[in-house]
């Protein structure tokens, strides 16, 4: 059974080509073909009933699927299904195709993991459903070229253990799990790392010819093991090397050949502060605390970590006006800007965090910037200015916007409870006048006794503090990546 | 040259000072008049044959604590649709006992409402709206959403609401959620 698991990493990689679920059980694998409308994908209720043993009828005009006697009810104009009367939100109704009925995909997590026996896992992102107690570990690695030295990250989610040994010109990270769901990292070569392929249940790392050592740490954060491994190069001495070189040594300072870093410089904005405490829990931490606490760790994580140059709003306890903070993304031409807060519902129940996209209304993506006017300027005469105006300066970024909510969304759910829908769109004042991406991150709620008491440790802190500076650099790529079309 | 810089120095001044005027002296004398002069004829006309109450769906924080739920209830009828709105204001923002619970802090009252020709009704709320507000953005959404919602979806010639607080416009409620201007109903 292993030997059949082993072989997804690979093909994991391939299959962007053609969209398809891979499943994934101690039985082994099979595939289940997507249909992308609209954006949309959609499985095929026969296909997913000759996967779980389901049986789908139509009776009175909706569709119903039984699995053991639990029963799961679809209205065909509906984009909602019902099971035993609770009632779960689907992105789409069912689709109609050729006599087949279709179903978005989250039908799978949403309402048939509400029936079925086993633990249902779908990974949209990896296209990927796992059935059972199987062992797939979320792999990331990441890639910091240091100048001599450069570094590897390689998170396992859930945790995985891992052993390290260089075997001729590779250095192999082996992983004790059932299959890996690997994004391996796209990166050129630079003399001492080569590249990053995935191998079965391993990872191996090709050595360049500048490589002349290596060490590796392993830390466990909450549910994701991270292994850091730091690459030495050799040190250059010409003396010591009587004959050419059979490969050129790579050029000593890459960063004048790549184009800048997409975001130099990133405004974080704690929420609140001064005699606007924001929300407040049960036990008394304030939302003015938190939000400060959680802006100083990921400041310091992303100047350490990626050098990016980051401003608070605020590094203290006083009051700031809403348009002052986006003033100060503004004026320091941030590349991104994100504005930290916590939450509060009358309900305690209530938990997660989640995402504020601004909500421009209707009429505010009708106006258009005005065309550039001239203007008098100091020691005389006019200069052609072009005015955004300040209240939907947000407009042009909702998209990009979009793309850094859905990114820190993903990386915070790989540690801490993140609440469905993960990322909505309202006008948040914050962030309608930012001329730069902006989201407003909600870290959890303080309403709840439980998130209260994570929000209040510097653990959980941290924990949300790397998950979104992870996210940051997935960003980053997005954008250095054409991310934009 | 220095005659012609201060022929444009000059300009300029008269034009800050005639700008200064309007928006501080001319501006709200304008908006003053015309939020004085009576609103419209009701757009939905008053049912003769209703006797007292009215049926009217008012809104409240639903279980998932993130989204509202609504409930019919019988409510006090008005005879126009300002005083309509005004009575369906007024249940919404009374309290409630379980298992409902309203996203309107304890103490709000209604100051005043007036519609414009325009369907924007402006609902003034006494500032507990603000003061005994519990903070937390989804609090606030929710609490927004009460009001606009509780207009719109029983009022069709509502089209969108303005919230003020003891008189005044606000830029939020509890740090999050722009009131600067009308809001519409949510589209769902």
């Amino acid at each position: 059974m292993l030997v059949g698991v082993a072989a997804l990493a690979v093909d994991l990689t391939l299959q962007s080509q053609a969209p398809s679920l891979t499943v994934l059980s101690r039985e082994g694998r099979r595939g289940l073909a997507l249909t992308v409308v609209n954006g949309q994908e959609f499985v095929a209720l026969d296909d997913l009933a000759a996967a779980f043993q389901l049986a789908v009828r139509e009776a009175s005009g909706a569709v119903t699927v039984t699995y053991k006697a639990r029963t799961i009810v679809l209205p065909p104009d509906q984009a909602l299904a019902s099971i035993s009367g609770r009632l779960v939100a689907l992105p789409s109704r069912p689709m109609r195709t050729g006599g087949r009925w279709s179903v978005p995909v989250e039908f799978v997590s949403r309402a048939l993991a509400l029936v079925y026996d086993a633990r249902l896992d779908l990974r949209r992102t990896s296209h990927l459903l796992l059935v059972g107690d199987v062992r797939v570990p979320r792999v990331t690695v990441r890639h910091d070229p240091l100048g001599s030295a450069a570094r590897l990250t390689i998170d396992a989610t859930p945790r995985a253990p891992s052993s390290v040994v260089q075997e001729g010109g590779r250095v192999v990270v082996r992983f004790e799990a059932d299959a890996l769901d690997v994004v391996p990292p796209v990166m050129s070569p630079q003399g001492i790392i080569n590249g990053v392929r995935v191998d079965g249940l391993a990872l191996g790392i090709e050595l360049g010819p500048r490589f002349a050592s290596f060490r590796s740490t392993t830390e466990t954060l909450d549910n994701t093991t991270r292994l850091i491994l730091d690459f030495t190069a050799r040190a250059a001495d010409p003396s010591a090397a009587p004959a050419a070189p059979a490969t050129p040594p790579a050029p000593e300072i890459p960063s004048l050949n790549q184009p800048a870093p997409p975001i130099s410089t990133m405004v974080i904005d704690p929420g609140h502060g001064g005699a606007d405490a924001g929300a407040r829990g049960a036990r008394g931490t304030l939302e003015k605390d938190v939000t400060l606490a959680v802006a100083r760790k990921l400041k310091a994580a992303l100047e350490g970590r990626l050098g990016i140059r980051v401003i608070l709003t605020r590094d203290d306890d006083r009051h700031v006006p809403l348009d002052e903070r986006s003033a100060v993304a503004n004026n320091n031409k941030a590349g991104l800007f994100v504005s930290l807060h916590a939450n509060a519902s009358v309900r305690p129940a209530v938990q997660g965090a989640s995402l504020v996209v601004a909500g421009l209304s209707d009429a505010d993506r009708t106006r258009t910037p005005a065309a550039a006017v001239r203007l008098p300027v100091f020691g005389g005469g006019l200069r052609a200015i072009e005015l955004v105006p300040w209240d939907v300066a947000q407009l042009g970024f909702i998209r990009r916007s979009d793309e850094a909510a859905r990114l820190i969304a993903v990386e915070l759910q790989r540690s801490v409870p993140v609440a469905e829908p993960a990322v909505i769109h309202a006008p948040f004042r914050v962030i309608e006048s930012a001329n730069m991406p902006a989201v407003v991150i909600e870290l959890g709620y303080l309403s709840n006794p439980d998130q209260e008491a994570q929000l209040a440790t510097g653990e959980f802190q941290t924990t949300v503090a790397q998950a979104i500076m992870e996210a940051v650099v997935r960003f980053r790529d997005y954008l250095g990546g054409g991310g934009e079309r | 040259v220095n005659l012609q810089r201060a022929l444009v120095v000059g300009a300029l001044t008269a034009v800050t000072a005639s700008l200064t005027w309007l928006l501080f002296v001319g501006l709200p004398r304008w908006s003053v008049s015309r939020r004085a002069t009576p609103p419209a004829p009701a757009a939905t006309p008053a049912r003769p044959d209703a006797v007292r109450k009215i049926k009217a769906r008012l809104f409240y924080v639903g279980d998932d604590g993130r989204q509202l739920t609504s409930v019919e209830q019988d409510i006090a009828y008005g005879e126009s649709t300002v005083e309509q709105a005004k009575a369906i204001v007024t249940a919404q923002i009374a309290p409630v006992a379980e298992p409902l619970v309203s996203a309107i802090p304890p103490g709000t009252a209604l100051r005043a409402l007036f519609i414009t020709p325009k369907g924007e009704a402006y609902v003034d709320l006494s500032p507990e709206l603000v003061s005994a507000h519990p903070g937390g953005s989804t609090n606030e959404m929710l609490t927004v959403n009460t009001i606009v919602q509780a207009l719109t979806v029983n009022l069709p010639s509502v089209t969108s609401v303005q919230v003020l607080v003891d008189g005044k416009e606000v830029e939020t409620l509890a740090g999050h959620v722009d009131l600067r201007s009308p809001l519409k109903a949510a589209s769902h």
